[in-house]
């Protein structure tokens, strides 16, 4: 009774949303077995082979901490930097699109780990030298924070690509809903908030999720600018006890399991913001 | 005589890529009128409906609606306020719901209450026949029902003129009834209603003047029946001979 009370009301909608949808979580259960299985093989290694596995885990700890956190601060960051930086991408204001544009080329060009050692020793030894010549006594003992400038690194450089997914995504989308928005009277900002950014989003959402997982992944590298991380935290381990195997294959696990899951939740944002079709 | 709502004075346009788009349009568009503007593709129609509220900008002459001047950038909202727009691809908000398209500039742009803005969205939705979508998202609608709700959208805003540019082109023929009856109607109310269009039937039905342009020109000017009875100009005889 109840069901044909919702057809009635809009057929297309009940269809939409008893039907693709239902099929859909099929999906990503299936997917969340895989997640298990990773997280069922950890737990079998640590119960089972406590020495070295239960180890390894104690001492990467507060490694995993440092990944995740360094993650998660620089991915805000980035997402915060990158749709300003898509913004003056897509801007009319030659100086926004011009700095913009330079700063997306110039980041691009040079790899990551090679930026995080400029902002790890270079960046620092700058500010000394300036405090020097500017003879401004607290510049001249200016000691870096490793995790923040790894945070920082990472969000310079992932934000010129945020930048340009933001541009694509917004690009994307027809002429038509900005002169349809202006039509009605509303100015460019509220255009952009309203209509075009809403929409964009829920186009370049999966491109996000890849680069959040890429940011999980990459963030490895700040292993050697001084930050523990799991990956610094797992080579200490391997130097002190020669296990490499055990080791190695103990972080592969944990990244492995922490991209998983990651997935998944990109995966389910992913389908709750989908245009209704 | 009434002053002119619109007044297009010697007004010329080039796109980028050089071609002379507009060349040198007159026109004085009074209270009440509606105007229907034909013409072959690439002869300017478009273009000059879409100068008239700046989405094409226009490099000489000037474009004033109700006294604003389409170069005063700083009143161009004030401006878009009054002159609602429909387009050929329809092109409503795919994110927002039926009721959401027509209240959201409605409550940004003219400030008005959530309660007011939904009952005068409802309003119009009964006006346009198709209440009962609402709820539904654009991509849910027929082609007829989308242009429908962009009619409803565009009079939400209680424009004084409403621009239609070639509102049926995309419309599979059975749906083109149903949005050209809206558009009738709505001539009655005493809008002014400038509609690019190849519709002869809504010309013959509403048109107080029809208009053919061609290579950015206005060639002919005339009530309905006159452009179509008795042309004045070689041009429009070859073009009505085309397409009638």
């Amino acid at each position: 009774m109840e069901e044909k009370d919702n057809r009635q009301e809009n057929p297309i909608q009940w269809l939409d949303k008893n039907l693709p949808q239902a099929g859909e979580l099929t999906k990503v259960d299936a997917w969340w077995w895989l997640v298990l299985l990773v997280f069922l093989a950890i737990l079998a290694l640590v119960v089972f082979k406590p020495d070295p596995y239960a180890r390894i885990l104690n001492f990467t700890q507060d490694g995993i901490v440092i990944t995740i956190v360094v993650t998660i601060s620089s991915f805000v960051l980035t997402m915060i930097f990158g749709l300003f930086c898509g913004l003056g991408r897509v801007s009319k204001n030659r100086i926004l699109y011009g700095i913009t544009s330079i700063y997306v080329e110039i980041i691009r060009g040079i790899p990551l780990l090679v930026q995080l050692l400029v902002w790890y020793f270079a960046f620092p030894a700058i500010i000394i030298q300036l405090g020097t010549i500017l003879k401004i006594e607290s510049m001249q003992r200016y000691l870096a924070n490793p995790v923040l400038m790894a945070i920082i690194g990472i969000s310079v450089c992932y934000a010129a690509y945020m930048a340009e997914i933001v541009r694509a995504g917004i690009e994307s989308l027809p002429a038509g809903q900005m002169e349809a928005a202006r039509s009605l009277g509303m100015t460019k900002t509220q255009t952009m908030q309203y209509v075009i950014l809403p929409q964009a989003y829920r186009i370049i959402m999966p491109a996000i999720g890849n680069e959040f997982i890429s940011l999980l992944k990459d963030s490895s590298l700040v292993s050697v600018v001084a930050v523990s991380d799991l990956t610094r935290r797992g080579r200490e381990f391997m130097s002190t006890t020669f296990m490499p195997i055990e080791t190695w294959l103990m972080v592969s696990l944990l990244y492995l399991l922490m991209t998983l899951i990651t997935t998944r939740l990109t995966k389910i944002i992913e389908n709750k913001t989908k245009l209704v079709k | 005589m009434t002053e002119p709502i619109i007044q297009i004075k010697d007004v010329h346009k080039y796109f980028k890529n050089n071609i002379h788009a507009l060349r040198g349009v007159s026109l004085d568009i009074y209270p009440g009128e509606v105007i229907v503007i034909i013409g072959p593709s690439g002869s300017g129609k478009s273009t000059l409906l879409r100068s008239i509220n700046n989405l094409e900008e226009i490099d000489f002459g000037d474009i004033t609606v109700g006294g604003l001047s389409v170069k005063d950038h700083h009143d161009i909202n004030k401006l878009r306020m009054e002159v609602g727009m429909v387009f050929q691809q329809f092109n409503l908000f795919p994110h927002l719901t039926v009721l959401e398209n027509i209240t959201l500039a409605q409550r940004i742009v003219r400030k008005r209450s959530k309660k007011e803005s939904y009952q005068n969205a409802m309003l119009l939705l009964e006006k346009v026949g198709i209440p009962e979508k609402a709820h539904a998202y654009p991509l849910q609608l027929s082609g007829g029902q989308q242009q429908r709700v962009a009619i409803a959208r565009a009079l939400a805003m209680n424009p004084k003129i409403m621009l239609f540019d070639e509102p049926t082109s995309a419309l599979d023929p059975e749906m083109i009834q149903e949005v050209l009856e809206v558009m009738i109607q709505l001539s009655k109310e005493g809008i002014t209603m400038v509609v690019v269009s190849h519709e002869m039937g809504f010309a013959r039905a509403a048109a107080d003047r029809t208009i053919l342009m061609d290579e950015g020109k206005i060639v002919e000017i005339a009530s309905h029946d006159e452009l179509f009875t008795n042309p004045q100009e070689e041009r429009t005889r070859l073009f009505l001979s085309k397409i009638l």
